[in-house]
């Protein structure tokens, strides 16, 4: 890993090197599975977590659907409390804007939240490029930070490392970025936070700049809603002179009422606690309380794209809880890098080539990286039918068809690479629906059956490698049943 | 075009399929979720959900406060604790730590001198565990309960318990800055496991005061 | 009461057994399944693969081949998943695509009459009791369209708990997924076949002689990845051991 996803292969390549690598799978194992089972029981407790969570889809539908009434109240709220509101058509404008205005406070260092919407945008290189320097200061984007990596959970974006990896990027890292790791550091997970606290506290304390994203973003109020847990948030929005959010634009929600869902929906989704240890919000700027400036960048970078299809919409109520992720059978053996996005796992597969398009060969990959199982789904907290999505866009890729592509109203060709599997299905299809063909096919199995090989050439090798075909049997039902009427028992 | 107009005349075409006459309330929004999930007591509740998450409980009153408050200092070893400028004067009045005022001018670096704060808060959330400061007189600006190390909170049972999240939101008021907490800082950055004590205070305790 | 069987392709071609074995069963509780011959397959490979255009035929077809019926019965949580989820969604999107209401007319024709056998049997028939014999140790792995899209729940475990001399084991992880996923099996082989090999392991640490699907094509994938382990643990499909009484064992 370099820095960047840029130029990443196709979902299957990457999956299978992760697969293969047992350390990773090792590592996401247990670390997926520890959290399933307390994220069960976390939301185990609530008697009407159904509710929630459908008001939890129904809320978030509200906004999007009238997503234009609620920024401009968002905006006008937030303007009033003291703010600056700035709008982002694209990743390059908001580095742009974000660059500017950290360049017009004079400082050379920030700051930063997690933020999914910077990582999407790839704030920290347009910062360095402007010789910037931008500290992570959540635990885990301090070990992606240091390790030169890139996250692969959105929750905890360091989830592909263990202890003794995380000990040993700290030893050797942490002294070119501030702070040297202490002698003789343990792997013991206390120790290393106590390392990560005492590395990040200069720079909290001299910070004037604060980068952070938002989990939400009250129209009626102006709030902004930051959930974390370690207090870098809290560090990071409070004792800086200026605060940069970048928000992405369907982290609106219409009031502050509305909060009362998502404070009880995301916590035991994501860590699986009743309540994450910290929750800033602030409206505007406060006297003598925290920045003195503060601008809200609303990013949309792909989000109206997705906005205009009827079906992919719901992917934008995610709240980046990240159950999904940690459900998902596929994520766990693939790890979260070969996805080849900020945002991993099942709803990475869906929101990616939302945000990004299909063209290219890894985007075009993602809606085939799952199984269809479904666990997504029966966890998301917000009622996302991941499934119905995916293969909604696997129609995008194979068919092609009308799609919105940065604003433009377009139609799609199917993707390349298709060619053989479209002229499979074409015929599968044609046979199936003449069952005198199904049947002669049928036969003609059934006669040669000894002769079938154990092992296939070509696409059907990828069956055979691991998995036995099985034995075609000597007679169909079809013919069964013609031949007897359905009336012969054994 | 500016980048506002841009952005909102995508989101205007990309809901062509939402008819011009449909308002934000026509979409339907079920609420039929609990207001409350109706603790039996919620203050027993609030101290219980409290310690799952490591935060320390003490009970008292107001004669016995004082006494406690000096007690969690001394036993501290708190040579310095920050007072914000509302504090009830009396909750200190035992304690030997030298007081520091909650000044707009103190730095962020001065705070980290301070060994410990005391507030008060506005409400506590007894389902989650929560306790929710709102930059009142009593709790001061948000960063003392944040760079001192430890944090005594004090919460007038049962008066200022809300049984649940829905009952704590009408309560608070959204002008001003808010910072809910439950438990010390924490993080499960770590193999997905949950560690106390990052960059906010590493100890928190909180005093249930009976009235 | 008309009832027919959907038998599936997979079972018509690779599992006439299954399919046998649902006749027999529904002929011991007093019911006459059909087989109407001009059904084929639910276009579920091709839909779940993206292509809708080549799965609107079948989607005729079916309805077509099951008009006139109370009852589709199906040995399939998959494929009765795929006509009750996704046949309505077929039938908006050509709607939606200005080709009219066919599909969705053919779609609701057949929804709510599509059942998955052991939905036939516990909500239909009321029985949970088959008066079925099979005197093996059995473990049984809960396939996702069944559980998460239908939504079975307790149902084959509770038809499987009222066979005599079965002994039913608990299956380590069972709700997790097999790694079949249809094309999903060979596009994404390296991670399928890692499932694959983890759902194995579990089920040959159960000591089961038998693992129990509702799904044969689950069972193509378990069964394959068991049999290259050299695994002697034998994938056995719900209604075989149903059929099963102490004069004829399937």
């Amino acid at each position: 890993m370099s820095g960047t996803y840029l130029g990443m292969p196709a979902f299957p390549e990457a999956a299978a090197t992760a697969t293969a690598n047992g350390r990773l799978r090792a590592n996401l194992t247990h670390a997926t599975h520890t959290i399933r089972d307390k994220r069960a029981a976390a939301v185990g407790e609530l008697t009407d977590w159904a509710a929630l969570r459908a008001a939890g889809a129904a809320v978030k539908d509200r906004t999007l659907r009238h997503l234009d009434h609620y920024l401009t109240q968002a905006e006008e709220a937030v303007t009033a409390a003291g703010g600056t509101v700035h709008w982002a058509a694209d990743a390059r404008e908001a580095n742009r804007i974000v660059t500017r205005l950290v360049r017009e406070t004079g400082e050379r260092e920030v700051v930063k939240v997690k933020s999914m919407a910077t990582q999407e945008i790839g704030l920290n290189a347009a910062l360095a490029g402007a010789g910037v320097r931008a500290y992570e200061t959540d635990l885990a984007e301090l070990i992606v930070q240091l390790g030169d990596d890139l996250p692969s959970h959105i929750l905890v974006p360091a989830i592909h490392r263990n202890r003794q990896e995380i000990r040993e990027i700290f030893t050797e890292r942490m002294a070119d970025w501030g702070r040297p790791a202490p002698v003789g550091l343990s792997d013991r997970p206390g120790e290393l936070a106590e390392a990560a606290r005492l590395h990040l506290r200069e720079k909290f304390l001299r910070a004037k700049v604060g980068i952070s994203g938002a989990n939400f973003l009250v129209a009626e109020t102006g709030t902004l809603v930051v959930v974390e847990s370690e207090g870098n948030g809290r560090m990071c929005v409070t004792l800086p002179e200026t605060l940069i959010s970048v928000v992405g634009i369907e982290k609106v929600v219409p009031t502050w009422r509305d909060l009362e869902v998502y404070l009880q929906l995301l916590p035991r989704s994501s860590t699986a606690e009743r309540m994450n240890p910290y929750t800033s919000t602030w409206t505007g700027t406060t006297d003598s309380d925290g920045p003195r400036a503060f601008h809200l960048v609303l990013l949309d970078n792909g989000r109206t794209d997705a906005l205009a299809d009827t079906v992919g919409r719901q992917a934008l109520r995610c709240i980046r809880c990240s159950a999904c992720l940690n459900v998902c059978p596929v994520y766990e053996r693939a790890g979260g890098h070969a996805y080849g996005s900020a945002y991993p796992g099942p709803i990475g597969a869906i929101l990616t080539p939302q945000l990004r398009g299909t063209t290219s060969e890894v985007d075009a990959s993602l809606p085939y990286a799952s199984s269809l199982c479904g666990a997504c789904y029966e966890v998301c907290p917000v009622a996302i039918d991941i499934p119905e999505v995916l293969v909604h866009l696997r129609e995008r890729v194979v068919q092609g068809g009308p799609a919105t592509v940065r604003g433009q109203r377009t139609r799609l060709k199917p993707a390349k690479g298709h060619a053989a599997e479209r002229a499979a299905m074409r015929a599968a299809r044609w046979a199936l629906d003449r069952p005198g063909v199904l049947r002669a096919g049928q036969r003609v199995a059934a006669r040669t059956r000894r002769l079938h090989p154990g092992r296939l050439p070509g696409p059907g090798r990828a069956w055979t490698d691991t998995r036995e075909v099985p034995a075609v049997p000597a007679e169909s039902f079809r013919d069964w049943w013609r031949r007897t009427g359905g009336r012969e028992d054994r | 075009m500016s980048s506002r107009d841009l952005v909102l005349g995508r989101i205007r075409r990309a809901l062509a399929d939402v008819p011009l006459t449909e308002e934000p309330a026509d979409v339907h929004v079920p609420r039929d979720y609990l207001s409350t999930h109706a603790p039996a007591d919620a203050t027993e509740m609030l101290a219980e959900h409290l310690a799952d998450y490591r935060a320390l409980v003490h009970r008292t009153d107001a004669a016995g406060l004082p006494g406690l408050v000096a007690d969690l200092l001394a036993a501290r070893g708190a040579q310095t604790v920050v007072v914000p400028p509302g504090l009830p004067p009396e909750w200190l009045a035992a304690a030997d730590a030298a007081r520091v005022a909650d000044a707009a001018e103190t730095t962020a670096r001065e705070l980290d001198a301070v060994d410990s704060v005391v507030t008060g808060c506005a409400l506590a959330i007894a389902e989650t565990g929560t306790i929710v400061l709102d930059g009142s007189p009593d709790q001061g600006r948000r960063r003392i309960t944040l760079v001192p190390d430890h944090h005594i909170c004090v919460v007038r049972v049962p008066e200022q318990v809300v049984d649940s999240v829905p009952q704590a939101l009408p309560r608070l008021a959204p002008a001003r800055p808010l910072t809910w907490i439950s438990g010390p800082s924490a993080t499960s950055d770590i193999e997905l496991s949950r560690v106390e004590g990052v960059h906010g205070p590493r100890t928190l305790e909180v005093v249930l005061l009976r009235g | 009461m008309r009832v027919a069987l959907f038998v599936t392709c997979i079972n018509d071609t690779l599992y006439p057994r299954t399919g046998r074995a649902v006749v027999s069963l529904l002929r011991r509780l007093g019911v006459e399944a059909e087989f109407p011959e001009a059904q084929s397959c639910c276009g579920q490979p091709q839909f779940n693969t993206g292509y809708r255009w080549e799965t609107e035929p079948l989607v005729r077809r079916f309805a077509a081949a099951f008009a006139g019926f109370d009852y589709v019965v199906t040995p399939s949580g998959s494929c009765a998943a795929m006509v009750r989820d996704n046949y309505p969604r077929i039938g908006a999107k050509a709607a939606a695509e200005g080709r009219g209401e066919e599909l969705t007319r053919a779609a609701e024709a057949v929804v709510p009459r599509t059942l998955e056998l052991t939905e036939f049997l516990v909500d239909v028939l009321g029985v949970t009791d088959v008066g079925a014999y099979y005197p093996h140790r059995v473990t049984y792995h809960p396939t996702c369209h069944g559980l998460r899209m239908l939504g079975l729940g307790t149902k084959p475990k509770r038809l499987l708990d009222a066979v005599a001399g079965l002994d039913l084991v608990e299956l380590p992880g069972a709700q997790e997924c097999c790694g079949f996923g249809g094309t999903f099996s060979v596009k994404n082989a390296a991670v399928s076949a890692a499932m694959g090999a983890d759902k194995a392991r579990h089920i040959m640490g159960t000591g089961a002689q038998a693992v129990c699907t509702v799904d044969n094509s689950c069972q193509l994938h378990i069964g394959g990845t068991l049999a290259r382990l050299g695994s002697p643990v034998r994938p056995v499909h719900l209604a075989e051991i149903l059929a099963s009484t102490d004069k004829e064992q399937w």
